[in-house]
């Protein structure tokens, strides 16, 4: 099957057609921000200088070697835990016209809704694997808000195929780890009731 | 006082984590990979891998999230440099900081500025046993990341509750917050009086080696169910569904009050980081298995 690849920048139409769980790989602009981040832009309705329409924000927290003058390598770039910046996603989304969100594990209700309104997509990249996530950039363009120190910065990257990228929300507001959470907490009721059975240890 | 000798050693201990997963760890993680029957879970194992290799290349760092440095120590009575130990460690910290690298992940808190070089108020956590009659000093450290220290949970049951009770609290923990920790996870369960006591069981459990059981016929015998059962849910690599979510559940417990039986919960993520060195009293290296 050939690589389904997006360039930024993304427009609506281009991904339309992307349902949750299709595998996605991307090319062109990711800006970094977790919780701080989302926090200034929504708290305090501030926006980085660098335009992020039609890009990608990726929750991550980088490990960056280098300086200004000599350039900057990412040296590891895995993804953080997407669900703890569901307080802010909407409005971040809305305020940055990101059109894709790279992250792991899912996000809630108010995302979804977001996703489905402003027509972005949420993605998970693999936990964990960071080093292979940083060969996939090509170029760190800027950075901003280094007051907030290395995992918080704003970072700017340039990727090549980052990827795979499983698509977690999609733009008519389905959502795949709400659908699997639903099969996961009918097997746990049935995992509790076995397991129980046979740990009843008291003094009688 | 930092010592040269008991710093290099430290320092290495460290990086040795941070490069490298201990090998019950990546035995795990292969035979999981090689359970899985579905193009999903199949690829997200291969990610893994691939990255493990890329890691091992270029001399970097597994994750990112080289998380919050935590020490366990061992430490004999006739060790000769308990007053440098401290001092020592806090010292190979910023080294590994500066030269591994490792990601500066210590917030100071209410100030809540990041202090750059992993070392703040009460970081890196180090916490002590005393072994009478020995001259010996082992260090465990463990790399804490975020993703699977989110998923940690205390809680004092009410003995009527019973083990049941427990079985449910860690069940309803780890299918809600166990996705987001990277799976398969390595789960540590702890048994006690009380929150703190629980809970630093739970981590005790969770650096117990893969595959070692508690020597309790009992807690063995629900330390298996609890994986069967968590493993049958489904959860799956990254979370995202496939066979079996957990390397290991691991149990450590201690004799509770009448009145309270507490659980606490701890995981590591499919990243789990955690390296020991037992060190002589002339400062020579004697395992680092």
């Amino acid at each position: 099957m050939q690589k389904k690849i997006l360039t930024t920048p993304i427009t609506d139409d281009m991904i339309k057609d992307i349902r949750i769980g299709d595998i996605i790989y991307l090319t062109g602009i990711v800006g970094t921000a977790r919780d701080d981040g989302h926090r200034r832009v929504v708290e305090g309705n501030r926006l980085p200088d660098f335009d992020l329409t039609g890009t990608a924000v990726m929750h991550v927290g980088p490990i960056v070697l280098g300086d200004r003058a000599h350039g900057f390598e990412i040296i590891a770039a895995g993804p953080t835990t997407s669900r703890r910046m569901e307080r802010y996603e909407k409005e971040f989304i809305q305020k940055t016209g990101v059109k894709l969100i790279i992250g792991k594990g899912g996000m809630g209700e108010k995302t979804t809704a977001a996703c489905k309104e402003f027509k972005a997509l949420h993605c998970v990249y693999p936990g964990g694997c960071a080093v292979s996530a940083a060969t996939a950039v090509e170029r760190v363009l800027g950075v901003e808000w280094e007051d907030f120190g290395m995992p918080e910065a704003f970072w700017i990257l340039k990727v090549k195929e980052l990827g795979p990228l499983i698509v977690s929300i999609d733009t008519n507001g389905n959502n795949l780890f709400k659908k699997n959470q639903a099969v996961f907490d009918k097997k746990k009721e049935a995992a509790i009731e076995e397991v129980s059975g046979h740990v009843h240890y008291s003094h009688k | 006082m930092v010592n040269a000798k008991l710093t290099q050693i430290i320092y290495e201990l460290i990086r040795g984590a941070s490069l490298h997963l201990p090998p019950d760890v990546m035995n795990g993680l292969r035979r999981m990979a090689a359970i899985q029957d579905t193009p999903l879970a199949k690829e997200l194992y291969g990610c893994i891998f691939d990255n493990l290799k890329k890691a091992a290349e270029l001399n970097r760092p597994i994750c990112q999230d080289t998380g919050a440095l935590q020490f366990f120590l061992k430490a004999g009575t006739g060790f000769p440099y308990l007053n440098d130990t401290e001092d020592s460690i806090k010292d190979a910290v910023r080294q590994a900081t500066k030269k591994i690298p490792l990601r500066p992940n210590v917030v100071e808190s209410f100030e809540e500025k990041n202090t750059g070089d992993n070392i703040g108020s009460r970081a890196p956590w180090i916490e002590w046993e005393i072994v009478p009659d020995n001259q010996d000093l082992q260090i465990t450290v463990y790399m804490a990341g975020g993703g699977c220290s989110l998923t940690g949970r205390a809680k004092v049951l009410m003995p009527l509750e019973g083990y049941e009770g427990i079985v449910r609290y860690v069940f309803d923990t780890i299918t809600e917050w166990g996705v987001n920790a990277c799976p398969p996870l390595i789960v540590g369960v702890g048994i006690g009086t009380c929150t703190p006591t629980a809970a630093a069981l739970s981590k005790k459990a969770l650096l117990r080696p893969i595959g070692l059981h508690n020597a309790n016929p009992k807690a063995r015998d629900m330390e298996e169910r609890m994986k069967k059962g968590l493993d049958s849910i489904g959860i799956g690599p990254l979370g995202m569904s496939g066979k079996e979510s957990l390397l290991a559940l691991n149990i450590e417990y201690a004799a509770h009050h009448p009145a309270t039986l507490a659980v606490g919960i701890s995981a590591g993520c499919w990243a789990t980081r955690r390296g020991k060195v037992l060190i002589s009293k002339d400062l020579t290296v004697k395992s680092d298995k």
